[in-house]
């Protein structure tokens, strides 16, 4: 991470190097998220010391981890998108529905896939962006359309046996060099699915266009002060509305994984996933006052969400409750250091 | 109190005038068109009759009754909605699982822990009491994160929002109490020898008393003026901070009062499923009741009106066979519809087309 290079070549430093908010608040995600992994192996110890322990982190959760990521570029713009759990849900149900019972391949699923995301993004963009309605509002509807669509599609749950399909999701990338032995002696290899390889991919392309294209640069100006970046020049308009469009559509690549790594339609899929993202972003050290915010932190957000529920279910809390209490907790402890870590900020400012 | 859903049986030279008042046109508008589409459409949509209960009482029964019964909860939630939403330009989405936390408490209570009961372990008011209490602790710590981190309401509620239903089930130990006795059931059917629902007269006494508070406490104007500038209100006096606060807290009631009418209804409780979505329902009510999201003035009869438009929208729904579970995509539909004409583009769009054909005429002549 090169935190603080840029300014020290513009010789601008002065005595002390600086992390603009952006990286300051990735920084301690990562620092949070590294503590937690390592506390765990050592005081717990178990499954934690095993390398696939940690990939099937990444295996159950890409969708979350695409999911996280878009939604962390509309929080950068200073928007919101409520509706991403809920798409995930309507565009697994539609794949499922269509390879069952009209005869789909897997072509088909990624065209519909995608084309719902892409219909969502362009809709509740233009209504946020042009019309100036406020996003959580439009994607509150949008959540409510999802969810109804998802019972017309389809009200039963609806289990994939297409061959093709299945033999794409079973597919295993074997890591090497990770796997270990299980309790017969038998060297088991540790492996990640398909999902994690896509999902890790939009995370690099995403992180790629936040830094270095003028799109993405332009996300940070419009999130952080709107009427400035339109005096620079930054359509913001056009800038938000591309913001939700690209939202929208990891929703439905998120849908895609999602539908990949359980197979088959259920209306309780990604249920609460929205809110698993939101907070994964938020953890990640994306503001909701838009501006500052990073995709590779939504990664680790969503990574330290995952750990702190593995390490509090192996702790003995197993009954169901504990996982959202405990999401919920994290979230509470990350928005008071966040709030607190802004004040003193910019108290030393003024 | 009138009822909202009469107004359109009055002369319409009133109702006309009524319109004109700008933050209330879009509810009326709204109700309008419900009203118009059920008369055409089948006007024993506003029939009431009398029939037996299942205790042989004689109770009012109807489409209208059950409307105004049903959207009881949601005008509780309404009124306290708007406050926090004028006080601190942002919405508490964590009313339903707040709902849901005062529902177990009051059922642990009155069920004296147990799997189920017969009679009331403990007194019906204390252990609303008790459940109130609670819910304002809940309402305090939003509040507090809001007002006092400066946290986006809708981040700091989702907290509660995700944690709350777990909450519910701890409190219970994921039991589902059931209580038998039919007194606890009075304040979410009906009272004996009353034929009309008592969730009525409950919303009536909140909204008479929210009326009283309103009129005679400084309540509203500190609000308005914490929400349009916390800066300057802070000049003259007033401290923003324990406004917020008081706004969540005031929202606790609500939903307390809520949480209670819901679990009175069934006496029992689905920490799943009790007022599963009515946060949106909530919001929705207040933006319907031309209130603006971003806080400042208020109008919370407006809000009032609104939530009995969602639960006429409902009704409605479910009279013409809507699945359940298929009826969020209608009223998204509905919903983008109402905020797409209300946004100020549209309305400034509309408003020139309506000048450009005057203009023409004018020129004509």
């Amino acid at each position: 991470m090169p935190k603080g290079i840029a300014v020290d070549n513009q010789g601008r430093l002065k005595g002390r190097t600086s992390l603009s908010d952006t990286n300051l608040l990735l920084a301690i995600t990562v620092v949070v998220f590294f503590l937690l992994y390592l506390s765990a192996i050592i005081f717990l110890g178990g499954s934690f010391t095993k390398p696939q322990n940690f990939l099937n982190i990444l295996n159950n959760n890409a969708s979350l981890i695409v999911l996280a990521c878009g939604m962390s570029l509309v929080m950068i713009t200073g928007g919101i998108d409520i509706s991403v759990g809920a798409v995930t849900c309507l565009v697994c149900m539609t794949c499922a529905v269509n390879l069952e019972r009209q005869g789909g391949n897997i072509f088909t699923v990624i065209l519909i896939g995608l084309g719902i995301g892409l219909l969502y993004g362009v809709v509740q963009g233009f209504l946020v962006a042009h019309l100036g309605i406020q996003p959580f509002i439009i994607s509150l509807a949008g959540m409510f359309f999802a969810k109804g669509m998802t019972t017309i599609v389809s009200k039963e749950p609806v289990r994939v046996t297409n061959e093709s399909f299945l033999a794409i999701k079973e597919l295993r990338i074997i890591v090497p060099g990770l796997g270990s032995n299980n309790k017969l002696g038998q060297y088991v290899p540790a492996y990640i699915e398909v999902g994690v390889v896509i999902a890790l991919m939009v995370v690099l392309l995403l992180f790629w266009l936040l830094r270095w294209t003028k799109l993405g640069r332009s996300f940070y100006a419009v999130g952080g002060n709107n009427q400035s970046a339109n005096m620079l020049g930054i359509n913001v308009r056009q800038t938000k509305f591309l913001a939700h469009v690209l939202c929208s559509l990891m929703a439905g690549l998120g849908g895609i994984l999602y539908f990949l790594h359980v197979g088959s339609g259920d209306v309780a899929n990604a249920a609460g996933d929205e809110m698993n993202a939101i907070a994964s972003s938020i953890i990640g050290g994306t503001l909701l006052t838009g501006g500052v915010g990073n995709v590779v932190g939504s990664l680790f957000g969503v990574l330290s969400l995952n750990t702190i529920k593995r390490i509090v279910s192996s702790l003995g809390f197993d009954e169901a409750w504990w996982s959202n209490i405990t999401v919920a907790a994290m979230l509470c402890l990350f928005l008071v250091i966040q709030s607190v870590v802004l004040l003193r900020k910019n108290k030393s400012k003024q | 109190m009138t009822t909202p859903v009469n107004k359109p049986k009055r002369p319409e030279e009133s109702l006309f005038k009524r319109l004109t008042r700008q933050q209330l046109f879009i509810p009326f508008a709204a109700l309008a068109l419900l009203v118009l589409f059920n008369l055409i459409a089948d006007p024993s949509f506003f029939a009431v009759s009398i029939r037996e209960n299942s205790l042989g009482n004689p109770v009012l029964s109807g489409h209208i009754i059950s409307v105004l019964d049903n959207a009881s909860e949601l005008v509780l939630l309404a009124i306290g909605m708007t406050l926090v939403t004028a006080s601190s330009g942002g919405q508490d989405i964590s009313v339903g699982a707040t709902m849901a936390i005062a529902g177990s408490v009051i059922l642990r209570m009155v069920c004296g822990g147990q799997a189920s009961a017969d009679t009331m372990q403990m007194p019906l008011v204390l252990a609303v009491l008790i459940g109130i209490g609670v819910t304002m602790c809940f309402g305090a710590f939003n509040g507090a994160l809001v007002a006092y981190l400066n946290i986006q309401p809708m981040v700091a509620t989702l907290i509660m929002f995700t944690a709350g239903r777990s909450i519910a089930a701890w409190i219970n130990n994921n039991q589902l109490p059931i209580i038998n006795d039919l007194a606890f059931k009075y304040a979410g059917t009906f009272l004996p020898g009353i034929p009309v629902p008592t969730p009525i007269f409950i919303t009536a006494f909140m909204i008479a008393l929210f009326w009283l508070i309103l009129k005679f406490t400084n309540l509203g104007l500190y609000t308005q003026s914490v929400g349009i500038n916390p800066h300057s209100s802070r000049l003259n006096g007033i401290d923003p901070q324990k406004v917020k606060l008081l706004t969540y807290v005031i929202l606790g009631v609500c939903v307390a009062v809520a949480g209670f009418m819901r679990v009175s209804r069934s006496g029992s409780i689905n920490y799943s499923r009790i007022a599963e979505n009515i946060e949106m329902d909530a919001i929705l009510a207040v933006a319907l009741g031309g209130n603006a999201l971003s806080g400042g003035r208020f109008n919370i009869y407006g809000s009032i009106l609104g939530a009995y438009i969602i639960q006429f929208l409902t009704t409605t729904l479910y009279k013409y066979e809507v699945p359940s579970t298929a009826l969020p995509a209608y009223k998204a539909v509905v919903v983008i519809l109402l905020v797409v004409f209300s946004s100020p583009v549209v309305r400034e769009k509309l408003v020139s087309l309506k000048k450009a054909p005057a203009k023409a005429a004018k020129e004509a002549t």
